[in-house]
């Protein structure tokens, strides 16, 4: 039994640490978060080039072929440099529920090209309800084409196609395909762009089984946590880097215990949401029948953890973080999107006791 | 990152199922309840009965008749005797703590005096640290301890020292030199409990029990060959100690936390809340899961930490956040548990009506003492922000 990474997991962390320290600097994030749709293809072919665009995805679609836990690591460092742009969407997300859903010639013609890096995706879960139990979607597809609207979609407007959990099925719909519009949403995290998807008898075509479904949102929201976990030790470090320097009273703020508890409660929740978070990609490279409420636990608690931690650093900063030009803000608003985005700690909660309040009835009654 | 068994995790592990459904006592649910100073003796000959197994502490070193086994293995250790409900060993600080210490910092002479009776349960340890006036701030404590010949006299006075009323050796952090600054004039000595001028009274807290004692000291003459590593170096040695006591101790705790949340969950589907079975009640249901969430990730922090404890070989101050998490968890989950029990809750075992023999309203009021033993939760936050952070220090 080890919890700590491996050699090559350690390599790849440092190795994608590294690449975006030197790719994707605090300067590009901002430069990104102020175009439409915060992709940038210059980024995205050297992304494809580290593989990344294929990490989890087997060679024969061109993928990397690495496990749950290095998608884990990918996605912590991508949250540390607040990387913007459809990489979740895309390659996690898209990425996932294609290999989840589609049959191996969908797999070729929509997944391959992904791993490649030469198309971007996205999916459609929510609707007007926005709940995020993909059972719930109501539109459904007729004679093969869609009629109805998303909301809450990310990096719609770069996607070159986009995948529409429907009642009846999972579908894959042309960025282009007639009746399709894409509309902005305005919402608070600028790095991840969020759209409206209508629908006007557009063509779709359906992928080949939806059964793999609620595996995909697993993989997505574990990643998804995984982002968090970066996002909160990129607030802390920079957090803690403030405390040592800025002065008051004649000495640097960090000697206060009032600011030092805020700084160690920001840690205490930074490594036990990492913790959760590794674990639950472990289990779903094991296919572990405790996945499922091990993912729900990553996300509940870095739900919680990664507002609140964003809460600290900025009041830690005092004036300071209120502003503008200070970067914690912009880790603040992702951390606020990311909370709510498959499921915030609520619908966690209630999904674990789901799994094991109710479960222990069941169980009871079968014995 | 592999979180499944070795084999010889695996191996381990089921060595040691078949020893404890063999060996673990019949009688124990008769014994369970029963006051720790009427139960002790029975710990006692079970942990003898473990050390003849060589399952006593499996990751101390081989020259000591045991294991030499991985950290991990004394993690699946206490997993299973948790989830054998096994009782718990008599020697309880000595095999976590004050073993370690003297693994680390003892003479050869003093490992082999020492060692072999802490595993054997012959000799119970407790530890003497905390003063009247030296809680928190415990570099600041006054017993004195005057060097005359090749004997210490040793004078103040001691409390929270836990099995102090059943100790025969005490860890025991004095002043032995009064004019350097406070860190650097400590020094740790071993001490027989036996020794004539040791004065150990009980210590009644908000539970109403005497877990602890206070314990005075007068002209206690201790042989210099008694210091634990050197001279004037006791705060390394006390910090070695309290680092195994945040660092390890939490492993042990998990079972219990997890057998509580999962007895909770059970009343849930008995107790009525609003006409309807508490599990069914949206309020509780999500406490109930919040609190089932972060009892596993206490879990997994404690794995994390041993996998770089591993890595390392001591434990770190990043083991501050097992003692926070644990302590605070714990009195979030007994809150829940008076919520879910409603009037119920504040019953005490001498009520026929109370729930599972009053352990709620018992637990309530422990569980308040966790973020303060073994160092307070404001002394691990501080630890972290200097030691984990490198945050100047406030003190």
């Amino acid at each position: 039994m080890e919890f700590g990474l491996s050699d090559s997991q350690q390599l790849l962390r440092d190795s994608a640490r590294s690449f975006f320290t030197a790719e994707c600097p605090m300067a590009q994030v901002r430069r990104l978060m102020e175009t439409d749709t915060a992709y940038d293809a210059a980024l995205w072919s050297k992304m494809a080039e580290q593989g990344f665009t294929g990490i989890i995805f087997p060679e024969e679609y061109d993928g990397a072929g690495l496990g749950k836990v290095e998608l884990i690591l990918l996605m912590e460092e991508a949250g540390r440099a607040l990387l913007p742009g459809p990489f979740f969407s895309t390659v996690v997300l898209a990425g996932a529920v294609l290999h989840a859903a589609a049959t191996p010639e969908q797999r070729k013609k929509y997944l391959a090209p992904i791993c490649r890096g030469e198309l971007r995706s996205t999916v459609a879960i929510l609707e007007a309800g926005a709940n995020w139990d993909p059972a719930s979607a109501q539109i459904s597809a007729v004679k093969g084409a869609l009629s109805g609207e998303k909301l809450f979609v990310s990096d719609a407007a770069a996607a070159d196609f986009i995948i529409v959990v429907a009642r009846n099925g999972v579908y894959v719909v042309d960025a282009d395909a007639p009746g399709i519009r894409i509309t902005p949403m305005s919402g608070m995290d600028f790095t991840r762009k969020l759209y409206a998807v209508q629908f006007e008898n557009t063509p779709a075509e359906k992928l080949g089984d939806a059964a793999g479904l609620p595996n995909a949102v697993d993989i997505a929201t574990a990643a998804l946590a995984a982002e968090m976990v970066g996002g909160m030790q990129r607030t802390l470090d920079i957090t803690v880097e403030y405390a040592k320097t800025r002065k008051q009273f004649g000495k640097p703020i960090g000697i206060f215990q009032a600011v030092q508890h805020q700084c160690a409660d920001m840690y205490l929740e930074t490594e036990s949401s990492r913790s959760a978070a590794y674990y639950a990609g472990w289990t779903l490279e094991e296919n572990a029948p405790e996945a499922p409420v091990a993912i729900s636990i990553a996300k509940m608690y870095a739900s919680d953890a990664s507002r609140t931690v964003g809460n600290r650093g900025i009041q830690v900063h005092g004036g300071m973080g209120f502003t503008w030009e200070n970067d914690l803000h912009l880790y603040y608003r992702r951390a606020k999107a990311s909370e709510t985005m498959f499921g915030d700690a609520t619908f966690h909660r209630e999904r674990i006791a789901r799994l094991t309040i109710d479960a222990a009835v069941r169980s009871a009654k079968s014995a | 990152m592999d979180l499944n068994l070795t084999t010889e995790e695996l191996q381990f592990r089921d060595e040691l199922r078949a020893w404890l459904a063999a060996n673990i006592p019949k009688d124990w649910n008769e014994w369970r309840e029963k006051p720790i100073e009427v139960s002790f003796p029975y710990l006692r000959a079970w942990q003898r009965k473990l050390q003849e197994g060589r399952w006593a502490a499996v990751s101390w070193p081989k020259e000591y008749g045991v294991r030499g086994a991985s950290l991990m293995l004394q993690a699946i250790f206490w997993e299973e005797m948790a989830r054998a409900e096994a009782p718990p060993m008599a020697n309880s600080l000595g095999l976590g703590l004050i073993g370690p210490t003297i693994i680390a910092y003892g003479s050869e002479a003093q490992k082999k005096r020492y060692i072999p009776k802490i595993l054997s349960a012959e000799e119970i340890w407790c530890q003497g640290f905390s003063e009247p006036n030296a809680g928190s701030d415990l570099a600041s404590l006054q017993m004195e301890a005057r060097l005359e010949g090749d004997t210490y006299i040793v004078n103040g006075q001691k409390v929270w020292m836990s099995y102090g009323w059943v100790g025969d050796w005490c860890e025991l952090v004095v002043r032995t030199d009064p004019a350097v600054p406070k860190h650097k004039g400590l020094t740790v000595l071993l001490v027989d409990m036996k020794a004539p001028g040791v004065d150990v009274r009980p210590l009644r807290q908000m539970t109403g029990e005497s877990e602890f004692n206070e314990i005075f000291f007068r002209d206690v003459r201790v042989p210099a060959a008694n210091v634990l590593g050197k001279v004037n170096d006791g705060w390394n040695v006390a910090i070695s100690t309290l680092m195994h006591e945040r660092g390890a101790y939490g492993a042990r705790l998990h079972l219990l936390f997890k057998r509580n949340i999962d007895r909770l969950i059970e009343l849930s589907h008995t107790l009525q809340r609003n006409g309807k079975p508490a599990a069914q009640d949206q309020v509780i249901r999500q406490k109930l899961a919040q609190c089932y969430g972060e009892i596993e990730i206490m879990r997994l922090n404690q794995l994390r930490a041993f996998s770089r404890i591993t890595s390392t070989g001591v434990p770190g101050p990043e083991g501050s956040i097992l003692k926070i998490f644990w302590s605070e968890l714990n009195q979030r989950v007994q809150q829940i548990a008076q919520e879910l029990l409603g009037s119920y809750g504040q019953l005490l075992g001498t009520d026929s009506r109370a729930v599972d023999h009053g352990i709620w309203s018992y637990a309530y009021l422990r569980s308040r003492g966790n973020t303060i033993e073994a160092g307070t939760s404001e002394i691990q936050r501080n630890i972290i922000g200097h030691f984990v952070l490198g945050l100047p220090r406030s003190y």
